[in-house]
């Protein structure tokens, strides 16, 4: 990244900031880090999903510990202190619909990062380890999320423990042991609800920290851009207030009301009828199905008819994802100038969704077929496809500039048009 | 004049005292504390692990008494022990002949049927299904029992035998045989 040069903020000369600042420069840290920091001009509203993010985590930790305070982690108690949570206590149905609501709107708007992430190059380099931090969280808030499925005690709740947390027990020698571990028992039963309702609370934490690492990490070398080409120098960036944070919260509004239409109007279309009722460990419901932000997960789990090669074929397609700045063989970044790859990442879209789509469905017969074929699709993409379009294909010609193709490349109009980040 | 004791006074004790090798005194220290410091960091570690195991009081409530006066020929009963259920099958002829004829069959995980139960009459099994912990279905009689007349597994289609045993889908192993004994002709104790 060129260097900027600094220009503090009015605030900054106040005297009680300066004092506070010469302690703790949390003062300096925020207008180095949000307000005067540099970002690409060009950035589009896929570039919001990380602040959304952000939001659906706060919104998450705060309406989770508001249940919390009336939730009760027992296997007799559970079930009934949700209906309480939704029948008696003041606004309770509120806080429990945006917590349900929120853990999908969180996985939509993860995934739009991600795609994101994939569309426009960002896990290239020198964003690598920036790519890990997010794989973390996504692995950490899978967890955080299945654990807190479990937590109202249905059948749903309940079945899923069980199979998810059985899927250890498909590795040789130490998965029996790995599993009765996992439970605290023979079966999934009151250690294990204690153990999640624990974990739920401390997960999310634990993700918050990774957020700061991401973070981090995307300070280092700054936002990539739909263009996907480097910032030459200062008439390639804008201040990130009020510029950013005006999109941003302008995204926030429209997702917001997305999210209030589930809150409000709609509050168990994303979520399954079976767990409304009680845990029952003598029977299964005749149709198991995870939550639908796991379902391209299960539909590898279940494409193979080996129990062991389920499992490690659904772990490895995340796995996967932890190589793919290496497996991606092309130094272009942006699909914008890789036609080919373009074509490959619309068909992996397609490929994701079918995985979803067969992940709901019964394993046989059509589903099972379509779920098979897109699990091969799926590694060929990053194992196959990826490695040789970086060979083959002929990206075209890139920009030489971020500024060039918004301004019409004159450098002269440019530090007059965009208030650029100009020399003090 | 005699040189000053340059290991001492610039580096301090023990750093200086080099064996021909490079190695220090010091260098010892640190391996040997790091070591210490780890170990008890492992054991106490483990302390913490251990506890999300099984505890004593779980352990302890393992059995589970059963009266199979009441099931008559062709039904089945369920039974919770240690918190999973236990499928007790009355066996009729026809099925027992069933899962003797099926020794020789080509199963994914062989075991004569003589080996699963103590009586052959009763069939004693825990009801999870070996591939992901599911509960078959096959013990109400409007239940489907699977291609093979025993139970089937809806969650990802495992198809098990009159003996319990896997013969079609992911689950890897038969159902398996809990320890029970007979503590007289009509009453089972399992674990
Ligand atoms: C990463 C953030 C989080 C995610 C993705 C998440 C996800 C979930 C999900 C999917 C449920 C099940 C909702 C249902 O079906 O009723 C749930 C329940 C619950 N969560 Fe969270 N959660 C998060 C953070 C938290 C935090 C920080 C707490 C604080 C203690 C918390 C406390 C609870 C409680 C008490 C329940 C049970 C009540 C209920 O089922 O509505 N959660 N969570
Ligand atoms: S759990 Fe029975 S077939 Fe998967």
């Amino acid at each position: 990244m060129a260097k900027y040069d600094y220009v503090p903020s009015p605030f900054m000369a106040n005297s009680i900031v300066k004092w506070v600042d010469h302690r703790l420069p949390i003062f300096s840290m925020i207008d180095t880090q949000l307000i005067k920091y540099p970002a690409p001009r060009n950035l589009n509203y896929f570039w919001n999903f990380g602040s959304l993010a952000g939001v659906m985590l706060v919104i998450m930790i705060l309406s989770g510990i508001f249940l919390a305070m009336n939730y009760n982690p027992s296997t007799a108690g559970a079930f009934d202190s949700v209906e309480r949570i939704m029948r008696d206590v003041n606004y309770g149905w509120l806080i429990r619909y945006i917590h349900m609501n929120g853990a999908s709107m969180f996985f939509i708007v993860v995934y739009i990062h991600m795609f994101r992430g994939l569309y426009y190059g960002s896990y290239k380099y020198p964003r690598e380890i920036l790519w890990w931090l997010g794989l973390l969280i996504f692995l950490a808030m899978m967890a955080t999320a299945f654990m807190g499925y479990v937590l109202p005690w249905g059948q749903m709740s309940f079945w899923g423990a069980t199979v998810i947390t059985n899927l250890f027990s498909a590795f040789p020698i130490v998965g029996e042991s790995i599993v009765l571990w996992l439970w605290g028992g023979f079966s999934v039963d009151n250690p294990t609800l204690n153990r999640f309702f624990a974990l739920h609370y401390l997960l999310p934490f634990v993700i918050a920290g990774l957020v700061l690492l991401h973070l981090w990490a995307l300070h280092v070398h700054g936002s990539n851009n739909p263009l996907g080409i480097d910032a030459k120098g200062p008439q390639d960036k804008i201040p990130f207030h009020p510029y950013y944070t005006a999109k941003d919260a302008f995204g926030l509004a429209v997702f917001l009301i997305f999210y209030g239409y589930f809150v409000f109007f709609s509050p168990y279309t994303l979520g399954h009828p079976d767990n409304w009722i009680p845990a029952n460990p003598l029977v299964t419901p005749p149709h198991i199905v995870p939550e639908w932000y796991f379902l391209p997960f299960y539909a590898i789990l279940r494409a193979v008819p080996d129990k062991l090669g389920g499992v490690l074929l659904m772990f490895g397609s995340i796995a996967i994802l932890f190589l793919l700045p290496w497996l991606d063989t092309s130094r272009v970044r942006s699909a914008r100038f890789r036609p080919v790859y373009k074509v490959f990442f619309w068909l992996f879209v397609v490929c994701c969704l079918a995985l979803g789509w067969a992940g709901a469905m019964p394993a046989e017969g059509v589903p099972l077929f379509v779920g098979q074929v897109a699990t091969i699709w799926y590694f060929a993409h990053f194992l196959v496809i990826l490695p040789l379009l970086g060979w083959f294909e002929r990206p075209l010609p890139l920009p030489a500039s971020i500024a060039e193709p918004i301004l019409g490349g004159g450098r002269a109009g440019v530090m007059a048009a965009g208030k650029p980040m100009e020399k003090a | 004049m005699a040189q000053p004791d340059s290991t001492t006074t610039a580096m301090g004790e023990g750093e200086g005292r080099k064996h021909p090798d490079g190695t220090t005194r010091r260098d010892f220290l640190y391996l040997a504390s790091a070591a210490f410091a780890g170990t008890g960091a492992a054991l106490t570690g483990w302390a913490f692990i251990h506890s999300m195991n099984p505890a004593a009081d779980v352990l302890a409530l393992a059995s589970t008494e059963v009266n199979l006066q009441p099931i008559a020929p062709g039904q089945a009963i369920t039974v919770t022990w240690r918190g999973k259920p236990v499928f007790v099958r009355h066996r009729t002829a026809e099925e027992i002949a069933k899962a003797k004829a099926d020794d020789s069959a080509a199963l994914p995980d062989p075991q004569p049927d003589s080996r699963r139960v103590q009586r052959e009459q009763w069939l004693v099994l825990l009801g999870v299904c070996t591939h992901l912990g599911c509960v078959p279905l096959g013990q109400k009689p409007a239940d489907s029992k699977g291609d093979y007349g025993g139970w089937f597994c809806p969650c990802h289609g495992s198809h098990y035998d009159t003996s319990g045993r896997i013969r079609r889908g992911p689950a890897p192993r038969n159902l398996e045989v809990p320890t029970y004994s007979f503590v007289n002709d009509s009453n089972i104790r399992i674990g």
